[in-house]
């Protein structure tokens, strides 16, 4: 498991279709989320744990992360799907439907159960939690921090707004949802993932989704269709102004411990450590994503 | 693993093969396999699916296999989704396969 690593896309692939699954690896998403769940038809859900788990253990993604959507823990398949994927070597189990720190905790459990029986090092393999309702979103924070294997959490939207009793429209609906998943995330140190956007016909809307995502400082984002990969990493890939500035920033702080000096400047204005985070972190950013494109090709 | 009944899994979608298996008392793994890359693989296609049977202790089944291009793994993991189901076994055995 990697705590930290780029997550801008993460790419649902149904788990019962084995050309998707084939070339999951190929469109630059930086994970690739094989689903068990809503994808996948209730009567073929053996059929794709099997598929989803030989695909596992065969198949090599390169560097990407993988990422499992399992069923519901309550419904009698999850553990199921558990048993199959943590034994395959997932770096991710992805739980939907968290209402609370309790989910997290016994699917923890179960997952440890796992690793002792196959005798895989306790802690291995990694998870992320869903929030899909007014409960869980109410829970976040105690979500975020109930286990050392969280990686994540990730809004989804669909059953959230159901169970608002509203409907998608511009966002304002799940602007709560959001800030509370952003700040719970950034409370325990975890990624905070956003929910699809499902019209993938419309790549203006997806755009305009995916920029406020990142302006509320979302990680990254679900996607359901490799033609949302592309657009999603040029949203969060930072501007020539922006690196200009950032390594304008550093070098005015390289400068400053030169000179011995503690205190750092840049065109009269002081630089304070904030200043100097965002900046580090941008040339970061900045950095991964032009390594990742150029492994890509 | 007994097979009681005929299972079918997989589809006939690109990628894929849609393998069902049938249960004989005696006379060994018979297969009937169609593919639309049957001069390149099909040898290798039965191979894996008589391996993978041999690893669940399938030895008299009759198989009906259409493929459609699929990979090793998706053979494998068609076959033994098909045999589960005709065993109408539901203890998968992950740590063995």
């Amino acid at each position: 498991m990697e705590r930290k690593r780029l997550r801008r896309s993460m790419m649902f692939v149904p788990g019962n279709n084995p050309g998707m699954i084939k070339d999951a690896g190929i469109y630059g998403a930086d994970s690739v989320m094989f689903d068990l769940e809503d994808s996948v038809a209730i009567t073929e859900k053996d059929a794709a744990r099997f598929l989803v788990f030989q695909a596992l253990k065969t198949l090599d993604f390169g560097k990407k992360e993988i990422v499992v959507r399992i069923n519901d823990l309550n419904s009698g398949l999850g553990i199921q799907d558990l048993e199959a994927i943590v034994r395959a070597g997932v770096h991710v189990v992805r739980l939907p439907k968290t209402d609370s720190a309790e989910d997290v905790v016994f699917c923890e459990k179960e997952i440890e159960r796992i690793e002792r029986a196959a005798g895989i090092p306790v802690g291995t393999t990694g998870m992320m939690a869903a929030i899909e309702s007014a409960n869980g979103v109410l829970n976040a924070k105690e979500i975020a921090h109930s286990s050392d294997r969280l990686i994540g959490i990730a809004l989804g939207a669909e059953d959230y707004v159901t169970d608002l009793k509203t409907t998608r429209s511009d966002g304002v609906e799940l602007l709560f949802a959001r800030c509370m998943i952003l700040n719970a995330a950034r409370s325990a140190g975890i990624d905070a993932l956003d929910t699809v956007y499902s019209d993938v016909n419309n790549e203006q809307g997806f755009i305009e989704e995916a920029t406020l995502i990142k302006k509320l400082g979302f990680d990254g984002k679900s996607v359901i269709n490799p033609r949302q990969i592309d657009p999603l990493h040029k949203v969060f890939m930072p501007s020539e102004k922006d690196l200009e500035k950032a390594r304008a920033i550093m070098a005015a702080i390289a400068d400053a411990n030169a000179k011995g000096s503690g205190v750092a400047s840049l065109n009269g204005k002081m630089i304070d450590k904030p200043v100097v985070l965002r900046a580090q972190r941008m040339l970061a950013l900045a950095e991964v994503s032009q390594t990742d494109e150029g492994e890509e090709v | 693993m007994k097979l009681v009944k005929t299972g079918t899994a997989g589809t006939m979608e690109s990628n894929d093969i849609m393998v069902t298996l049938d249960p004989k008392e005696a006379g060994g793994v018979q297969i009937a396999l169609s593919s639309s890359v049957m001069q390149q693989f099909g040898r290798q296609i039965e191979a894996v699916i008589r391996q993978t049977l041999t690893e669940l202790g399938v030895a008299h089944a009759t198989v009906d296999a259409v493929d459609k291009g699929a990979l090793d793994c998706t053979v494998r993991a068609r076959v033994r989704a098909a045999a589960y189901r005709a065993a109408e076994d539901q203890e998968y055995d992950w740590g063995v396969m």
